[in-house]
């Protein structure tokens, strides 16, 4: 018995320690109970994603871009099918044996193989190696009939640039092509969007317009398992194909100016006067923009490297001139608004003046007798600007000068390239070559040499602001969202300057009469400069301004010699230059035309603004056809 | 007292199976089933070598634990032999196992691959119940007792330490002590080791190996090596935490399915129940495993043999602890250390430790009323 009463006392404190342990138990249950409350319930979300970032991989294609097209809608930059070859390393089972094979029936060079094989080490073993980004349709349906021996290998169809009017947009468009580190690096939405294939602006509108135009990303989702293996095809999202884009341009004047230009360097510029749409901008010689699309060859991109007219260069923009007599309307508007002179103001031109002991010349040796304002413009008399310009002052000339445009760049940021050039005056010497400015200085900048650099578009769009009756307007080369009529662009234009006064550019309305009188006399007026270039029929009638700008000083046995344009080396002759707007009577249009060492502007350039005027105008009612037009998202 | 034993040793075959605790063998039983569809789920919903070797154990063993419950109770007073059989196996573990993944903890018999540290962890509480159910009440706390119940729990850890395995030798341990708290050694004396432990952790960690070193430091932070140390408890929570209330389904937990999950078919098998079927089902097998611990313990209440008792209560304490133990590790709370979920994970020796036991509890319950040896 007391054997059985030590087992109950023994019983009792098993039973005791076990419901100790039991509690435990329990308080240990409800804390694995509260952590899995916590993971399941509180953290569900944040494990939901975690799990679907796990398994869910995404495969971005390259997104279409969005085209551009010309103010009546054709399409200048657009997207062409192109055929391609790529590899995807994991699922090819012997690498060597099939680059041997694609070596064969591509004709592949070495570099490319080993280019192939960089690219491998440098891409994940599920991300595409482009073999070939543009396959011709043979070399497509040889790598298809063989594709059974090639495991690894996707023939894709994809979208590529394409230029359909080669050279006649390549520096208003520029090009694109395989974004290098920078242009990831500095733009975020390139980098958020990079796929190995694409292509991004490298230049002009297709580098500045770059986000609007890059559209986004087609998708194609994957469930992946630990290893990165593909299980199943989840979805593809189609991406939004960048914006459509509509210029100002017209692709017909655009090509007369490259048959103008062709075989010269030089540029045409042509705005509406009004709206300041920017007609056309051609910067000769140019080049082929798709040579570029799929890396261009490097004894192609020597040729143009080395050609000695520059094409690589956008001369409408980055080209820096002097404008040389074309600067004179403005130099005799200054003087005018001024007052420093008057529409009779004379002066005795005897083709030379001089200063403190330094010669002045005149383009004509004998002279021009005595000549007012309007005789002066019209035969673009140097003696008479050099008087005007030592009355009126550098600094009075800069401040019309720079109302004008010059010194400023025109498109603003639409172009990276674009220089905004430099119309000097006193304080600007002082601070920037540290000397005192000499009077001389003013004479030779009231006939457009010296210090003064403009570029052509700047010429073009001064031009307009005279014609439009000395207003100032906003030059723009995109169509935006609504775009105004020209009378509308008129109306708008008088009722602003009304409300702000600064864009209105002159004083008395008077003074800009006289000076497009003047070059109207310049241009269909015997003796005029570019007479020989005029047209009699007011409907196509238009005034201009011939400009002759040296490129070097002319020294005095030279001036005696009184070469010939084919005497001189190329490089020593002057730039021709040419300033105009028409129709006359009612003007629409604006340009500017510079041909690199063409001698004189009356002879190398004004022919050209005949041509260009029929043109324009005989377009100009089409174009007025055409204000409205769907889809533009800038 | 005479009486009870002739009365019990006349127990017919249907008595016996009238007393048989049919809650506890509908809960193993459901159990069984929820394991094999969780095994083929593991096997991408295929029947794979997994389900099929699962399958097959459970059946074996499930008919091991049947036969063993009409065992005499009595028949566990051998449990010194089982004792030291397993050590035996255990040291020839050491000396001509298996090895495999760095540890040498399996031997070959031929029909099964066994791993006798699994065992012993049944082994342990035998042996331990069978000594305290002996001692007298007065000698629990003696020097001696105590040293011998200790060499008792310390030979086999050390035998399992070295292959090296460090989660068993834990759970060892854990089966161990709690027949020494529930055979009345002084509460002072497990306070007091406690502190001890405490005090020599640090000493204990530098002992301890640079990879179970590692694991540490991955439980005290998983993101200081994502893809490498840390990734398969950071798997497992997102894995568990993705369940959600409902769970993803079943044959849908991706991350078992795309296999982010490691060692899904064993250790991390709960958290690909717990991916597929939520928190609710989660509760539910919780609710299960609740319900076989409380009937094992209601049975050692039952029951008139201190011998019962101990091993009952032990035994249900270590099946908490090995829950405990796996779930807190999935769900980190505690380092990883390898320790089954028992009758959910794969692994032979493991599930039949468990049915051996389970046999055991229901073998006391039809003897419940037998009160000594």
């Amino acid at each position: 018995m007391i054997k059985e009463n030590l087992s109950i006392r023994k019983a009792d404190i098993i039973n005791r320690r076990m419901f100790i342990i039991g509690a435990a138990k329990v308080l240990i249950f409800v804390g694995i109970i509260g952590r899995l409350f916590s993971l399941q319930i509180n953290e569900n979300k944040k494990y939901l994603t975690l799990s679907d970032k796990n398994r869910i991989r995404e495969w971005k294609l390259p997104p279409t871009r969005g085209s551009i097209v010309d103010y009546f809608g054709n399409i200048i930059a657009g997207n062409l099918k192109v055929y391609q070859l790529h590899i995807i390393p994991e699922q090819v089972e012997n690498f060597n044996y099939l680059l041997n094979r694609l070596k064969f029936l591509l004709q592949l060079s070495e570099k490319k193989i080993s280019n192939i094989l960089k690219s491998k080490k440098k891409l994940k073993p599920w991300e595409s190696i482009i073999v070939s980004e543009n396959l011709s349709w043979s070399q497509f349906v040889k790598v298809n009939n063989y594709l059974y021996d090639l495991v690894g290998v996707k023939p894709v169809m994809t979208i590529s640039r394409n230029y359909p009017f080669n050279d006649i947009y390549t520096h208003v468009l520029g090009y694109v092509s395989q974004p290098n580190e920078n242009d990831i690096l500095q733009n975020q939405i390139i980098q958020e969007r990079f796929v190995p294939g694409m292509k991004v602006g490298k230049l002009g509108l297709e580098k500045t317009l770059e986000n609007h135009l890059i559209g986004t990303n087609d998708i194609q989702r994957y469930e992946v398992n630990a290893y990165g293996k593909r299980i199943n095809h989840l979805e593809y999202q189609k991406g939004k194909q960048g914006s459509k884009i509509r210029l100002t341009v017209d692709t017909e004047v655009q090509k007369l100016s490259a048959k103008l230009l062709a075989g010269q360097a030089g540029s045409i510029s042509v705005m509406d006067i009004y709206t300041g749409e920017v007609v056309a901008m051609y910067s000769s010689p140019s080049y082929d923009p798709n040579l570029f699309l799929f890396g261009i060859s490097k004894d192609e991109w020597e040729l143009i490297r080395n050609n000695p007219l520059k094409p690589l260069i956008n001369k409408t923009l980055s080209g820096l001139y002097s404008p040389g007599s074309t600067i004179k309307p403005i130099v005799a508007l200054s003087a005018l608004e001024n007052n420093i002179i008057n529409p009779n103001f004379k002066v005795r031109c005897t083709g030379k003046t001089e200063l403190y002991g330094q010669t002045f010349h005149c383009w004509k040796e004998k002279g021009h007798g005595v000549v007012s304002l309007n005789n002066a413009m019209k035969q673009s008399c140097d003696t008479y600007f050099y008087e005007i310009a030592r009355l009126l002052g550098v600094d009075r000339l800069k401040i019309t000068a720079k109302k004008f445009g010059l010194g400023e760049k025109v498109l603003g940021d639409y172009f990276e390239n674009e220089k905004q050039g430099l119309f000097p005056n006193t304080s600007w010497k002082k601070n920037n070559l540290g000397k005192g400015w000499v009077l001389g200085e003013t004479l030779i900048t009231g006939i457009g040499q010296g210090y003064t650099q403009t570029t052509p578009l700047q010429l073009c769009l001064m031009t307009a602001q005279i014609a439009n009756g000395g207003y100032s307007i906003k030059p723009k080369i995109i169509v935006n969202n609504d775009p105004l009529s020209f009378e509308e662009a008129k109306k708008n234009m008088k009722e602003q300057s009304l409300i702000n006064f600064n864009t209105q550019l002159f004083k008395d309305e008077k003074n800009i009469k006289i000076v497009q009188e003047a070059m109207f006399s310049s241009t269909n007026e015997i003796g005029g400069t570019s007479y020989r270039s005029r047209i009699d029929n007011p409907k196509y009638q238009f005034a201009g301004k011939t400009g002759t700008a040296q490129v070097k000083r002319i020294s005095k046995r030279e001036r005696e010699l009184d070469l010939k344009i084919d005497q001189i080396p190329y490089n020593d002759r002057d730039h021709a230059l040419y300033v105009a707007y028409g129709p006359y009577e009612n003007p629409r249009y604006a340009l500017s035309i510079i041909v690199e060492h063409g001698g004189s502007g009356s002879k190398a350039a004004a022919p050209m603004a005949k041509k260009l005027f029929k043109l324009i105008i005989d377009r100009d009612v089409l174009r007025e056809k055409q204000p409205n037009f769907e889809e533009i998202d800038i | 007292m005479f009486q009870h034993k002739r009365f019990n040793s006349e127990l017919t075959f249907f008595q016996k199976v009238k007393d048989l605790d049919y809650i506890l063998i509908l809960c193993i039983v459901l159990l069984s089933i929820i394991s094999v569809f969780v095994m083929y789920s593991t096997d991408g919903g295929e029947i794979l070598y997994h389900t099929k070797s699962h399958f097959i154990k459970i059946l074996v063993f499930f008919t091991l634990m049947m036969v063993i419950s009409f065992f005499n109770i009595k028949f566990w007073h051998t449990s010194y032999i089982f004792y030291f059989s397993i050590i035996l196996l255990l040291i020839w573990v050491a000396m001509y196992g298996i090895k495999a993944s760095g540890s040498q903890r399996w031997v070959d018999l031929y029909f099964i691959v066994l791993q006798p540290s699994e065992l012993m962890k049944i082994g342990i509480i035998l042996c331990l119940a069978k000594y305290y159910h002996r001692l007298k009440i007065d000698s629990v706390n003696s020097l001696l007792s105590i040293t011998v119940a200790l060499t008792i729990i310390i030979i086999p850890i050390i035998l399992v330490l070295a292959q090296p395995d460090l989660g068993t030798s834990i759970l060892i341990a854990f089966s161990g002590l709690i027949i020494l708290w529930l055979g009345g050694v002084k509460i002072k004396y497990f306070f007091v080791s406690f502190i001890t432990f405490l005090i020599s952790l640090p000493f204990i960690i530098s002992f301890l190996k640079p990879y179970q070193k590692l694991r540490i430091l991955t439980f005290l932070d998983p993101d200081r090596d994502p893809l490498g140390a840390g990734y398969q408890i950071i798997q497992s929570k997102i894995a568990i935490g993705s369940g959600g209330l409902s769970g993803k389904g079943f044959l849908k937990g991706t991350q078992s399915y795309l296999e982010f999950l490691p060692e899904k078919h064993t250790d991390f098998i709960f958290t690909l129940f717990s991916e597929e079927f939520g928190f609710l089902g989660s509760i539910g097998l919780l609710i299960i495993y609740t319900i076989i611990i409380v009937r094992i313990i209601r049975i050692g209440v039952l029951s008139r043999s201190n011998f019962a008792k101990f091993f009952c209560f032990g035994f249900a304490f270590a099946i908490f602890i090995y829950i405990v133990v796996n779930l807190s590790m999935v769900l980190g709370l505690l380092p990883i250390v390898g320790s089954p979920l028992p009758i959910m994970s794969y692994g032979g020796s493991s599930m039949l430790a468990t049915m051996i036991g389970f046999g055991i509890v229901l073998s006391a319950k039809i003897n419940h009323r037998q009160t000594i040896a």
